[in-house]
């Protein structure tokens, strides 16, 4: 929860959509600690990023394929079972786990394809950790005819196994990362080794709001297409704006893109849920950067980070594969210390919970990382009355989870 | 213009012997702090002109294997910031001329935090920064601060850094410039003499500072060549390559280890003096 001292700041602040700066940074947050030899080129996908805003062909284009190809707009579902069993809060669900590839992660694949086209890359590489980016980089790589290297942490290619065959198939090739504890944060820093080193021609599709300026300001934008629909859809639905928006926060991407377009929509409560993994007094036990961490440099942002008093980066852990990275994006630690978010954790015992839940009551087999968001939900929605309208992300579909929530339920499969 | 330093003289000596620099990198703590003190001590009568000292990372995304596990075998054996301070105080009692350059990433120094890392380094006795993660456009950060408190902040500077780009990373860059000689991670591919003689030559021409020469470079042959071109040559990957060689399989130092990593810096300082 925000302090009153945090709330003090909001007075100053006109917007809360203005960010990031020039220069990348949201207040303290996010800027630009890169190598010098990615500073050339970090500056050239600022411009590139810029020219495309302000092209309309480039709208057009990712308008076209975010509705023929990708199947958008998702629907804005009531999930009347779920409201009815939780006792409070009108419960909607957005559904990006329908999107094609299974989750919301194709909405910035897209528009970042389309970005390496225009540069003249020809070859594309990026980090996954639940495999759903690597799925998705590998779709559009396929559908533009461009080769591509995946980096997965080890324990992840094994513990998200169907992900990695469906990069297989898609023609990537899936490089398995060893060092460290072989999940995203290792994935990442063994993409970042690659593109330094092949420069030239490679283009990096990071899959989450994060990294130096531009990537967590265009990959919100290409995701803040969620938030806009939901705004319509809401209208539509119910003659006006949500009054609670909750989602789950890893790198926090599909967060933030449901989250920017209300920001400064005084009247919405907005949510944001991380993986409490163990439980957040467990020392690295979670992956709650916002909740157990602190300011530090990773990954070319500042941000909230798990971290030792040294300053050594810690692994973190959590059942999803998708949310155990020990930063997050710095427009959310940003909105986290003014206050205009708040950001609280589940564990995995409360995600497996909601994950069954809500197979059971609504018919839909969530991913793992939404299931967060939806542990939270049960615990919010009671408290709230009957007429607020909830809005929770439905991110990713759990195809992709069914083998290991099996195992973890003790079922024979 | 800050005033003379360590750097700034060894460069300067340098140019008067009409000779090469040898610049050597460690991890401190590597593979444990009595170890690397040893080594670190060895170095300039091993032939080291500047000491580059790592500061060891959890996540060092510009090195390549051998440096990683530099990194983690300092860490793994308990290294921290106040240890590789001391390491270059207690140096410093026995070595007052011999620069030591400390190298390494952004987080643990911005943690500890700025100010009292530069009040620190500045009384232990160190004498530059190489932040591998901070480039010029986060320079009010770390790089202006230190350079007030008397440190050189050296700055690296690679193949993409083109003639728009080069007077950026120039600013505030004192001591010497680091001419990264591959678009990579260190430790991996052998630079192209040729090619790096063309980039040095067009640094060269925008600024005064010595250029040294690094990441790559493995054989007593290789620094000869690249000394033929730069002020000074600079090895790390081949050295801490040589340290992991010499340790047991435990992964624990042996008699062998401060020798492997020292006689590797005689014959490259041997070949650099008959560049």
């Amino acid at each position: 929860m925000a302090t009153s001292s945090d709330k003090s700041k909001d007075a100053k602040l006109n917007t809360f959509r203005g960010g990031p700066d020039e220069r990348g940074h949201f207040g303290i947050f996010g800027g630009r600690f890169v190598a010098e030899t990615l500073m050339p080129l970090i500056l050239d996908l600022e411009k590139a990023y810029n020219e495309a805003k302000a092209d309309p062909a480039f709208k057009a284009q990712l308008d076209y394929l975010n509705t023929y190809y990708s199947g958008r707009p998702s629907p804005l579902y009531f999930a009347e079972r779920l409201t009815e069993h939780l006792g409070g809060a009108k419960i909607y669900l957005k559904r990006d786990e329908l999107n094609h590839t299974g989750s919301h992660k194709i909405n910035n694949c897209l528009g970042q394809i389309l970005l390496a086209k225009r540069m003249g890359k020809t070859r594309i590489i990026a980090e996954t950790g639940a495999g759903q980016h690597g799925v998705a980089v590998a779709t559009v790589c396929a559908r533009f005819g461009l080769p591509c290297e995946i980096f997965m942490g080890a324990t992840d290619v094994q513990r998200q196994k169907p992900n990695v065959a469906r990069m297989h198939m898609l023609k990537a090739k899936v490089n398995p990362v060893t060092s460290g504890a072989g999940t995203l944060k290792d994935a990442m820093n063994e993409a970042l080794r690659d593109w330094v080193t092949n420069v030239h021609d490679t283009y990096y599709i990071i899959g989450t709001a994060a990294g130096p300026h531009p990537y967590p300001e265009l990959v919100r934008d290409f995701q803040s297409i969620i938030g806009k629909e939901v705004r319509e859809q809401m209208q539509a639905a119910e003659g006006r704006l949500p009054d609670t928006l909750v989602a789950c926060i890893g790198g926090g991407s599909n967060a933030i893109g449901l989250f920017h377009p209300f920001l400064d929509d005084e009247s919405v409560k907005i949510y944001g849920v991380e993986a409490g993994g163990h439980g957040i007094d467990v020392e690295n036990g979670h992956a709650a950067s916002m909740t157990g961490g602190r300011p530090g440099v990773l990954h070319g942002n500042r941000t909230y980070l798990l971290q030792d008093a040294e300053g050594q980066i810690l692994e973190g852990h959590s059942i999803s594969a998708g949310l155990d990275y020990p930063g997050v994006g710095p427009e959310h630690s940003w909105l986290r210390d003014t206050g205009r978010v708040t950001y609280v954790p589940a564990t995995d015992k409360e995600a497996l919970d909601a994950f069954q839940l809500c197979a059971q009551l609504e018919g839909i087999i969530p991913a793992l990382e939404p299931a967060h968001a939806l542990a939270f939900v049960t615990k919010l929605a009671p408290t709230l009355p009957k007429d607020n309208l909830l809005v929770m992300n439905m991110c990713g579909r759990g195809d992709k989870d069914v083998f290991a929530v099996a195992g973890y339920l003790g079922m024979d499969i | 213009m800050t005033k003379e330093t360590r750097i700034d003289r060894r460069f300067a000596k340098l140019k008067r012997e009409g000779r090469k620099g040898l610049v050597t990198f460690i991890t401190a703590g590597d593979p444990d702090l009595e170890t690397s003190k040893k080594l670190l001590l060895g170095l300039p009568k091993a032939g080291a002109d500047v000491i580059e000292l790592g500061m060891p990372f959890s996540d060092p995304m510009a090195d390549g294997p051998a440096i990683q596990a530099s990194s983690l075998r300092a860490l793994k054996a308990g290294q921290k910031m106040r240890d590789t301070l001391a390491m270059v105080a207690e140096f410093r009692k026995q070595d007052d001329d011999t620069p030591i350059v400390l190298m390494g990433y952004y987080n643990p120094i911005y943690v500890y935090p700025n100010a009292q890392f530069i009040t620190d380094a500045v009384a232990a006795g160190v004498d530059g920064l190489i932040v591998v993660d901070l480039p010029p456009e986060a320079d009010d950060e770390l790089c202006v601060p230190a350079t007030a408190a008397g440190l050189n902040f050296i700055r690296l500077t690679t193949p993409t850094t083109d003639s728009k780009r080069l007077p950026a990373v120039l600013s505030n860059t004192s001591g010497f410039l680091y001419y990264v000689s591959i678009t990579g991670i260190t430790g991996t591919a052998a630079p192209d003499v040729n090619n790096v003689q063309k980039h040095v030559q067009r640094i060269k021409a925008a600024t005064t500072l010595p250029v040294a020469v690094g990441f790559g470079v493995k054989t007593p042959d290789q620094a000869k060549a690249l000394g033929q071109v730069a002020d000074a040559v600079v090895v790390g990957s081949a050295l801490v390559g040589a340290l992991e060689k010499s340790l047991d399989s435990d992964g624990r130092s042996t008699s062998k280890t401060v020798p492997a990593v020292l006689d590797l810096v005689g014959s490259l300082a041997a070949a650099l003096r008959a560049a």
